[in-house]
């Protein structure tokens, strides 16, 4: 019955071409356009991290300035992470930072700055990150300052060719670097672990121990805020400052972890407190990768915009699509009493009426599909090297969308037209003809 | 005139009719609001920057050899540079306008710790400057060259004579420029700073910050490793001096290598990025509606048309002239786009008081709503025109035929 159907509604759409095609063309750009919304939405706002984005927290202290009114400090102080790195505690942790350095290539080449991430050994476990040779370093890398590096796996191509590079040497800023491991594709978006960044910034070429930064002054990078005068000058001066520049993560595996931890960062707080530092009221925090992308508000104002436009535009294609079904069924109401006075009652009426809306939602899904992928590689095009763009694109959960939603929402729009179909006087239509 | 028969026409047909006055509305909210966000952004890109940007570019030169020593070899370079035909003139700065990083500070009229401070960006910079960027100096005068000092890697601030922008000196002084000019500022607290100078406009680095013209220039450079070199060329030749400075820095020191070199024009348009593509997109949206609208009001016209080809055959028999049948779809559609706009227009409102209040942007101007009416029922007119023609041309004989 159903191919049946399904053979009305394409002759029923070759009989009427202009005004079926014009359906399929709103059908399509409507859900199109949407979609392109839909993917920006949902891999930006998404979970970077599925399978662990509820057990990793990032800590936010409330060290600001008592004097001014001003949100807890995204980042943490040198000091404060140093403690927390060192606390006695069995949970993984890790604090990091950016930094850049110079790599000297063997042979002809000119040497070149890389984006670096210095870290601690737990960040690689901690964040799932996938190893295409070798592996992180273990804590006592971190501890005995070991000169080890994780090279990214384009770096990896563009100095040793691609190859296992595992125990070769590389040379950052003049110091002899051992690799240790290489991190094969991994781009999180958005970049969970650094939102004060650029979130849709691609990940880091290098990876060294975090303490090796200090050790051997490496050119920190990222956002650096200070709200108290630093007391003196030089590098120690700035290590005991106010100013924040580390993010600091840490898994808990359950509740009681978290309670434990929060209670270990608030014991920690009125410690200081005791120091004359943390001169605001107790103010600790534990979010979650989600909570912690929520409340940075990672999304862009841009893309909120362009979700309620789209949803506008979508539902003018259907109202679109409501109007012109309306106009093509009534239009058939010859053959509708036609097929009444042959026996057909109202339900295989109805029913052969979803499947010709759903006939259509289903071509305006198919070319729905093309609309999104022009509009999602226009959006490509217009942001540049801008930020990651590899992602947008459609995946098998935008085009099962898509298409569902295409059907879906003609079929929904099709419903007043229908009910008007089936209401058809057989008697009226049969007369004229 | 027909009105009765069309309002009664109308009704019949109330869904068909509801339909199109629901989408002329929505086409107007959406269009309106997003002409008004194209314009907003417009607006924001076009704010000059104070610099001569045609005919700047910047790099960055990092040290990375033992015995790299970047004071001497900033000298080295400007002596280089200042003999390179089609280079003007170049400044060592800590930060680039428009980059959309550098570093900003509180100062204050007096030294009190809680007293109010106003924010503004700092720029580090040497004697060269004022005639690189391309500043009006509008009070005071230049820094000398004995006045520039060289400061360590994370050096506290110290005293120094400062030149400031016209609207930094609005903010902090009731007479603006005229006042300012020998006043002392406080940074840091207690860290005086003498007032020197006055230029005209010089934006901060961050194209979204509050107070975007306040700026501040202190001659100082820091000696981190690295320097930023902000260099001017003859006009027109950015891109050749780009490509020629690159390997001559390149070429003349192998202890230090040269990156990020950009011109000021792509950075503006890199800090822009997102403005003008959310233009561009904006634009495709209005196109798509606009034309889906037309499509929806030719549809419904045509289908109106055809279901009455016997009366429009019998109006003409009887009498009715051509150009009264296009009347009569006229002022149908006319009615129709009159209900649609006026809910287009509290619609259009309704949005954009969401826009205003989620997105923090200025309310929309009161002739956008009027317009956009009036554009709208064009539109639909535009539309209907072709379809009513074709309804004129309905011979009459057809009233004596059976279909």
């Amino acid at each position: 019955m159903l191919f049946y159907y399904l053979r009305l509604g394409a002759l029923s759409y070759r009989r009427n071409p202009v005004l079926s095609t014009l359906m399929v063309m709103a059908v399509a750009i409507g859900v199109g356009s949407y979609m392109v919304v839909f993917t920006l939405n949902y891999v930006m706002g998404g979970d970077p991290i599925p399978q662990k984005s509820s057990q990793l927290y990032h800590v936010q202290l409330d060290s600001g300035d008592p004097d001014t009114e001003s949100d807890p400090p995204e980042q943490l102080t040198y000091l404060d992470s140093m403690a927390l790195i060192d606390a006695d505690l069995p949970f993984p942790r890790t604090a990091t930072s950016k930094f850049f350095a110079i790599v000297e290539p063997d042979g002809e080449t000119r040497p070149f700055s890389v984006m670096g991430r210095g870290s601690y050994a737990d960040f690689f476990t901690m964040f799932n990150v996938p190893f295409l040779f070798g592996s992180g370093w273990d804590r006592s890398a971190d501890r005995e300052l070991q000169q080890v590096v994780v090279l990214s796996r384009e770096l990896n191509e563009r100095l040793f060719g691609g190859v296992d590079s595992v125990g070769e040497s590389v040379l950052l800023d003049g110091y002899n670097f051992q690799v240790i491991g290489v991190v094969d594709d991994w781009t999180p978006i958005p970049k969970f672990y650094d939102v004060n960044n650029g979130p849709f910034d691609p990940s880091e070429e290098v990876y060294i121990p975090w303490p090796q930064i200090i050790n051997l002054d490496m050119q920190r990078s990222g956002n650096t805020n200070c709200w108290k005068p630093l007391d003196g000058s030089g590098i120690q001066a700035f290590l005991n400052s106010e100013c924040i520049w580390l993010q600091f993560w840490v898994e808990l595996a359950d509740r009681n972890d978290r309670q434990l931890y929060q209670d270990y960062l608030d014991n920690y707080v009125r410690e200081q407190k005791q120091l004359g530092r943390f001169q605001r009221p107790l103010n600790n925090h534990l979010y979650d990768v989600n909570e912690w992308l929520l409340l940075r508000e990672v999304l862009p104002n841009e893309t909120r915009i362009l979700s309620a436009l789209a949803a506008m535009l979508l539902g003018v294609c259907l109202l679109n699509t409501i109007g012109l079904l309306l106009s093509k069924f009534l239009g058939k109401a010859g053959e509708i009493g036609v097929r009444q006075a042959l026996g057909a009652n109202k339900a295989s009426l109805f029913i052969q009426h979803v499947v010709e809306a759903g006939f259509i939602g289903l071509l305006g899904g198919l070319l729905g599909l093309g609309v999104a992928a022009l509009g999602l590689q226009g959006i490509r095009i217009l942001l540049g090297d801008l930020m990651v763009t590899d992602w947008i694109q459609l995946d098998t959960t935008v085009v099962t969308v898509t298409i569902g939603l295409a059907i879906l929402s003609t079929i929904v729009a099709g419903l007043y037209p229908i009910w008007r179909a089936c209401r058809i006087n057989p008697s009226t239509h049969l007369k004229t003809q | 005139m027909e009105i009765g028969p069309i309002f009664r026409a109308m009704w019949r047909n109330r869904i068909g009719v509801a339909l199109i006055a629901l989408q002329i509305a929505f086409t107007m909210t959406v269009v309106v609001n997003a002409i008004y966000i194209i314009n907003e952004r417009s607006r924001l890109m076009a704010r000059p920057s104070g610099l001569d940007e045609a005919n700047l570019f910047y790099l960055r030169s990092v040290g990375f050899q033992e015995g790299f020593d970047e004071e001497s070899t900033i000298v080295e370079d400007r002596i280089l540079l200042q003999a390179t035909p089609g280079i003007i003139d170049m400044t060592v700065m800590n930060a680039i306008p428009l980059s959309g990083s550098g570093s900003s500070t509180g100062v204050r009229v007096n030294p009190d710790a809680n007293g109010p401070s106003t924010y503004t960006a700092l720029y580090r910079v040497d004697e060269h400057a004022i005639d690189t960027m391309g500043l009006e100096l509008i009070a005071g005068e230049n820094f000398t060259t004995a006045e520039v000092r060289q400061l360590g890697r994370l050096d506290s601030g110290s005293t120094a004579p400062i030149i400031i922008t016209e609207a930094l000196a609005e903010a902090l002084f009731t007479g603006g420029a005229a006042e300012a000019l020998g006043n002392t500022l406080y940074w840091q607290v207690d860290i005086p700073m003498q007032i020197i100078g006055v230029v005209k406009q010089l934006q901060a680095p961050w194209p979204t910050f509050a107070s975007i013209e306040n700026s501040m220039l202190i001659p100082n450079n820091i000696l981190d490793g690295q320097s930023l070199y902000l260099v001017r060329t003859e006009p027109g030749q950015v891109n050749t001096m780009m490509l020629r400075v690159e390997e001559l820095l390149a070429d003349s020191n192998p202890a230090r290598i040269i990156m990020n070199v950009k011109s000021l024009e792509e950075t503006r348009a890199d800090s822009y990025r997102i403005d003008s593509s959310m233009a561009r997109i904006l634009l495709v949206v209005i196109v798509i509606l606009v034309f889906i609208t037309s499509m929806g009001v030719v549809g419904l016209a045509v289908f109106g048309i055809n279901r009455r080809r016997r009366q429009i055959g019998t109006r003409r028999a009887l009498g009715a002239t051509q150009g009264q049948i296009i009347r009569y779809f006229l002022v149908e559609n006319l009615i129709i786009s009159g209900i649609g706009v006026t809910l287009g227009a509290v619609l259009t409102l309704g949005f954009n008081i969401f826009l205003v209040q989620t997105f923090n942007m200025p309310r929309i101007e009161w002739y956008y709503t009027p317009l956009g009416m009036l554009a709208l029922v064009l539109v639909g007119l535009l539309a209907v025109l072709g379809p009513s023609r074709g309804a004129a041309r309905i011979p009459p004989a057809i009233a004596t035929r059976t279909v």
